[in-house]
């Protein structure tokens, strides 16, 4: 079962704002899906090798070689601010 | 109080040299207009899918090789998850559980001459992440993405490393290691070379690590150094006052000399890996890593050793020949060329640099080829000319495209070592110069080289040195 505060700092780190009320109800909710997680691992899977695709492919490979061309203007009508060819932001400061 | 011993770990980003991104067909190109080489793949736009580039993966099994490493036949790629403003997509696609390189090692050489070996532990591809601008736009951070999705490969030791200045070795020689083998530019100031560091202390007699904190932020090999040393003594002052450390990430601030903590990175333990499900396995066949292992050229530090052993040269000159592809080529091309390879190394780390040097070109540009200096230096070999015309002949092969024996005819620059004409030069001067006669018959033997000087400007420069030598040892002896 997880506790309150793990679920806290899953929302911080998710960057989610939640409301203290919603803690308890958002803990259990997320213990019933590692209950199922808990239940998958019941299954013997000792010598399965893991699966990284349904698919499985032959994964590819791209020549190294420029495609894209510049479409900076584009995205930059889709974008919330731009100034000077930069996105904008809200200031970060380190 | 106890003494201190500093552990030391590395992690040094190396950009590889490819044209476009890791996942997308954008150019990586440095010094672009913000944001013209950044495509839906690097801004993360719904929809998009990463593909990886061969060359990324070729460049990094070429440097597994090089470090003696294994190159994992599968290898997998997971997102670390984390926010910040010049990472689009909220997380950074890296490989955490399965790298590609796994276990290798890098020899340094302390300047006590004693050999050190540094385990490498692994070293992974990742994309990089874009740049945040702060001071162009009151209130706010403008983002440029260029850079975000240039291939990174991170290579990080061991704790093996027990001084700043051992640090910066291993930086340097990394640094050497990675523009040989054509992978990486080495180009700091443009940040294709970056490191962090691991920096803990503990008692010299205790085997237990201390807790450590990461730098990031060092770009130069002078800021590794200073910052190492900076929070060595940081830690130790707060052990000595009974405090403790902290595990954290601090950056260095190159203008104030110290580190501080960055609070943006609290929850940098928590990236939450989980496998990128956008990208399959990178697999890699074993005829793949046969190809890139008979490509590999011979390293810098067996070549160095090669050249102390096969030519006798001294460990400074074999290193300033060994540390650049190019230059050792030119130099071993010379010396086939030539048959002296002693005579070659001189020419090389003598006129050749001097010449680059003062015409600030990169060794790619060097204006005499190996076949034509190797003309000039059989010349001095056979004694047409002597090892000071040969400069003046070499000056002109710089400037032109004549080869030596043509600018030798051309301006008479032919070593005269018919000894009947040197002998009358000789006996002119002597005969001229009863003083100095006088003077070196009673005892002043550095009157010698007046008799000589004086020779060798009547001949213009033009008569063998060793012939005048000898003739006026006899003549002024009788």
């Amino acid at each position: 079962m997880l506790e309150e505060a793990q679920v806290q700092t899953l929302a911080r780190l998710a960057r989610i704002a939640v409301e203290p009320a919603e803690l308890p109800v958002l803990a259990a909710q997320l213990s019933r899906i590692l209950t199922l997680v808990e239940a998958m691992e019941a299954v013997d899977t000792s010598g399965v090798e893991p699966l990284a695709h349904p698919l499985e492919p032959v994964p590819r490979r791209r020549p190294d070689t420029v495609t894209e061309i510049d479409q900076r203007e584009q995205f930059a009508a889709i974008a919330p601010a731009m100034a000077e060819g930069h996105y904008l932001v809200p200031r970060v400061i380190e | 109080m106890p003494r201190w011993q500093p552990v030391i770990g590395l992690e040094i980003h190396v950009q590889l040299s490819t044209e476009s991104k890791i996942f997308s067909g954008a150019s990586t190109a440095f010094g672009a207009e913000p944001n013209s080489q950044a495509c839906a793949v690097d801004l993360g736009l719904p929809g998009v899918l990463p593909v990886l580039n061969e060359r990324a993966v070729a460049l990094a099994i070429r440097f597994g090789l090089a470090i003696g490493a294994s190159i994992a036949e599968r290898s997998v790629f997971a997102r670390k998850n984390y926010f910040y403003p010049d990472l689009p997509k909220g997380y950074q696609i890296s490989q955490y559980a399965e790298p590609i390189v796994n276990h290798g090692r890098l020899c340094l050489t302390l300047p006590s001459g004693e050999e050190k070996e540094i385990r490498i532990l692994r070293a992974h591809l990742e994309e990089d992440a874009g740049k945040s601008v702060h001071d162009l736009f009151p209130g706010q951070s403008g983002i440029d993405l260029n850079r975000a999705g240039t291939p990174l490969l991170e290579v990080v030791t061991e704790p093996d490393l027990s001084s700043a200045a051992e640090a910066v070795q291993y930086m340097r020689t990394l640094h050497t290691l990675v523009r040989f083998i054509g992978i990486c530019d080495g180009n700091m100031q443009e940040g294709s070379f970056r490191c962090d560091a691991n920096v803990s202390v503990k008692p010299a007699d205790s085997p237990t690590l201390g807790t450590r904190a990461e730098i990031k932020n060092l770009n130069s090999f002078r800021f590794v150094e200073r910052a190492i040393n900076h929070e060595i003594e940081r830690q130790i002052e707060l052990l000595e006052s009974g405090g403790k450390v902290v595990q954290e990430t601090r950056l260095y601030d190159p203008d104030r000399d110290e580190t501080r903590s960055m609070r943006s990175k609290e929850d940098a333990h928590d990236y939450r890996y989980f496998p990128d499900p956008d990208l399959l396995p990178i697999v890699i066949s074993a005829d793949e890593i046969a190809a890139a292992r008979a490509a590999l050229p011979e390293l810098p530090q067996q070549r160095e050793a090669r050249y102390l052993r096969e030519f006798g040269l001294n460990r400074e000159e074999a290193e300033a020949l060994s540390s650049e592809l190019p230059v050792a080529e030119y130099f071993e091309a010379l010396a086939a060329q030539c048959g002296d390879a002693r005579q070659a190394a001189n020419w090389v780390s003598g006129e050749v640099f001097a010449a680059l040097n003062r015409d600030a070109l990169p060794f790619s540009e060097i204006r005499v080829s190996s076949g034509r200096l190797a003309g000039l230096l059989t010349r001095i070999q056979d004694q047409t000319v002597s090892n000071s015309m040969a400069k003046q002949v070499f000056e002109a092969m710089w400037q032109g495209p004549e080869d030596a024996d043509a600018i030798i005819e051309a301006r008479g620059l032919r070593q005269v070592t018919d000894s009947g004409e040197i002998e009358a030069l000789v006996d002119a001067v002597i005969s001229e110069n009863p003083d100095q006669v006088a003077q070196f018959r009673a005892g002043k033997d550095k009157v010698f080289g007046f008799f000589v000087g004086q020779v060798m400007k009547r001949s213009k420069g033009k008569a063998n040195p060793q012939t005048v030598n000898d003739l006026v040892v006899s003549k002024l002896k009788t």
